[in-house]
């Protein structure tokens, strides 16, 4: 296995280096396209399309009668357009959503595609073969002359894009502004649809019609994740696809059997399924993990307010508190109540002693703190914004958390100073941090 | 005793009748490409079912089928609201890597799956007459009669049994909601009877008239109708006539029936759009002269 791998990246062969360029081509350009056709928010249209390649290609077939590769991509860019137009069509003049507009293009000129196909073979015409690899694909046929062509419509591509880039975004960000600024929306937008009709139709001879759909839509999904910048999403999104290319020719060299196509979406959907999970900001372990640490910091500054709170009703600010007395004060479960006890041990601000607990001087320091801006707050929603007495609580509860001092300056300002909050409590005053917690 | 001509009018008319059944449900909740998507997915199911079980038997068909249909349905809805991701890529992302993932057990298991993928797509209505279920010596008729029939009267059942609750989560989800009914619930289970749609038909009519008698003949009919149960009853009479008139399309070119009833169906569409109803290119030309 070893071996095929290395004899496949040593690129002895010279038809591999076709077979390899090709691939990683149309990844590439395919994760282009696929990017801006995802934040139109029409992921699904290469699915559609790459049906709707079909009745173009079996018509040429049937007028022309020869598999001149030119004379079928131009069948099947012409029925692309038709699809393109009945989608149009259909959304715009009838109630008809786009759901089912996309639905209806796809299976009608499938079907049409399909029943032209059945005719052909049944008449038995010698030059049929190699018409149902559309289908399914064959990335290992590729030759010299198939990528030469493949590359050079995929240079002009980049070119487009890179040249358009700016009209391109603004229109699909904005549509209704672009036109208002003199943008020539309906030019920019023929030209994408002919780019990705393009890409579909040649890929098909790669990948095959429904896997043409994920490498339209799997790799920009999968950036989208990385970036909110549409330009290094769109770049990500290119690399994706052409490691998907470079992935499929290799594993089409090393198990000949099998088709290219559904190795190629297993690798994007390995990608796609890292990104989900991993990707920093939108990922969702990121997202759980932050949570994790919203929640922590919830109970640890809950529970320092609480701990204050025992110290003013006994009248000595860093009061010994049993656990008892902590649970009879805050609801809490008692698992919770652990850890969060022993996390604010490790940090040093609350300490035990014989079985009771107490805020270090830092701990206090910071429980005053929470516990102002709770009561700065509670204040603030009676006074302003006129929130009765006895619902302000829980509304601080959950503000108490996320106020900055910025905020809690300005809250200030808006009250004149008062030191009680609505329920008579003293809203204490915060000195310096002090220098080492005991 | 039945000739197998009227055997292949009788199955296609079962299959078009069962998916129009739901299709006017998948229309009205704009979820017709959950449609597709879990008619390719399903590909996976019977792959999984047949290397499970060994066979093709209808029950582990049928079970694949829920199973999948669920997953499919299960993991776009996981990635739309724990990924925020938009539901079009959500689609597309979970039915590729599924069909994918079915093509390669059937490339990797050949020898002992006798699937062909193409017959998956357009189905082999032809031969299925003499595909028959024999019990005690006695020929009880096609397979395909059984499981597409039973798969009508379901289907006939559950939009019978389930109308009104289909037809509130279909216009108002809020209200649906408001009314105690469990809008996720009645989602999961029109996907399920979707999926089992799909396995039933596959064999005889292919995937892509199965995804075209969903959506093609309730449109026609969402076009049109002015309620609920108009629009459910036009889309099985347009499910019928395309059934018949795609058998005598395609008995006259010599092409593949399913094809040629999407065909027929497609034609009622267009028809529709020229001549019938307010968005026809017909009322709109007259109501220029006006």
């Amino acid at each position: 296995m070893i071996d095929l791998f290395l004899e496949f990246w040593s690129l002895q062969e010279p038809y591999l280096v076709w077979v390899l360029l090709g691939s990683v081509i149309l990844g590439l350009s395919a994760g282009v396209l696929g990017s801006f056709i995802f934040l139109q928010k029409r992921g699904l249209i290469g699915d559609v399309l790459a049906h709707a390649s079909l009745p173009g290609v079996t018509s040429s077939f049937l007028i022309f009668a020869d598999r001149d590769p030119l004379v079928i991509l131009l069948g099947a860019v012409v029925s692309n357009f038709l699809g393109i137009f009945v989608i149009e069509y259909l959304v715009k003049r009838t109630k008809i959503k786009e759901d089912a507009a996309l639905t209806i293009t796809l299976s009608l000129f499938f079907a049409v595609g399909i029943f032209q196909l059945t005719i052909i073979q049944r008449s038995g015409t010698a030059a049929q073969a190699g018409l149902s690899h559309l289908l399914f694909g064959q990335a290992a046929s590729l030759t010299k002359n198939d990528v030469i062509i493949l590359g050079s419509i995929a240079f002009g591509l980049l070119i487009f894009i890179a040249l358009s880039f700016r009209s391109l975004k603004l229109i699909i960000f904005d549509r209704q502004f672009a036109k208002s600024l003199g943008c020539r929306v309906f030019f920019y937008e023929a030209l994408l649809s002919l780019a990705v009709v393009l890409a579909v139709v040649i890929g098909l001879q790669l990948v095959g019609v429904i896997l043409m759909a994920a490498i339209l839509v799997t790799p920009p999904a999968a950036a989208r994740y990385w970036s909110d910048n549409v330009l290094i999403m769109i770049v990500l999104a290119a690399l994706f696809g052409a490691l998907a290319g470079a992935f499929g020719a290799n594993i089409s060299y090393l198990a000949p059997g099998l088709s290219t196509g559904p190795w190629i979406v297993m690798f994007l959907t390995a990608v796609f399924g890292i990104s989900i999970f991993f990707a920093p900001q939108r990922g969702i372990l990121t997202h759980f993990l932050s949570h994790c640490s919203h929640k922590r910091k919830v109970n640890n500054e809950n529970l320092l307010h609480t701990l204050y709170k025992i110290g003013e009703d006994c009248g000595e600010e860093r009061c010994h508190a049993a656990l008892e007395d902590i649970l009879a004060y805050r609801n809490m479960e008692k698992r919770e109540l652990h850890s969060t006890l022993k996390r604010l041990r490790r940090k040093g601000l609350v300490k035990l002693r014989h079985n009771y607990y107490h805020l270090t001087r830092r701990g206090l320091w910071r429980a005053k703190l929470i516990t102002r801006k709770h009561r700065l707050f509670e204040l603030y929603l009676e006074r302003k914004i006129n929130v009765p007495a006895d619902h302000v609580h829980h509304m601080a509860e959950d503000a108490e958390h996320v106020l900055s001092s910025d905020i809690e300056k300005e809250v200030l300002e808006e009250l004149h100073l008062t030191n009680k909050d609505p329920h008579g409590s003293k809203i204490p005053i915060v000195e310096h941090m002090p220098r080492e917690g005991r | 005793m039945i000739g197998p001509d009227t055997w292949i009018i009788i199955i296609a008319v079962l299959a078009a009748l069962s998916c129009a059944l739901l299709g006017p449900f998948l229309v009205l909740r704009k979820i017709a490409m959950l449609g597709d998507a879990i008619s390719h997915s399903v590909l996976l199911g019977i792959v999984l079912a047949y290397l499970l079980t060994g066979t093709f038997s209808p029950i582990g068909m049928l079970i694949g089928a829920i199973v999948i249909g669920v997953v499919t349905t299960f993991i776009t809805q996981l990635l739309q609201s724990k990924g925020s991701l938009q539901s079009d890529a959500a689609i597309g992302v979970t039915f590729t890597f599924l069909f994918a993932l079915g093509l390669i057990l059937i490339a990797l298991f050949a020898r002992k799956v006798h699937i062909e993928p193409e017959c998956v797509l357009y189905g082999e209505i032809t031969f299925s007459p003499w595909n028959t279920i024999v019990v005690g010596g006695i020929d009880l008729g096609p397979r395909a009669v059984w499981s597409l029939g039973f798969t009508t009267v379901i289907n006939g059942l559950l939009v019978w049994i389930g109308f009104k609750p289909l037809k509130v989560t279909s216009f108002d989800p809020v209200l649906a909601t408001s009314l105690g009914i469990n809008v996720t619930l009645w989602h999961y289970i029109l996907m399920t009877f979707v999926s089992i749609t799909t396995v039933a038909a596959f064999e005889a009519v292919g995937v892509i008239l199965v995804i075209a008698m969903f959506v093609i003949p309730a449109s026609s009919a969402y076009l049109v109708a002015k309620s609920l149960g108009q629009m459910i009853g036009l889309s099985l009479w347009y499910a019928v006539l395309s059934s018949a008139g795609g058998y005598y399309l395609a008995f006259y070119f010599d092409g593949a029936i399913a094809a040629a009833m999407v065909m027929v169906s497609g034609a009622i569409l267009i028809f529709h759009l020229l001549f019938i109803g307010k968005y026809s290119v017909l009322q709109r030309l007259i109501a220029k002269k006006r």
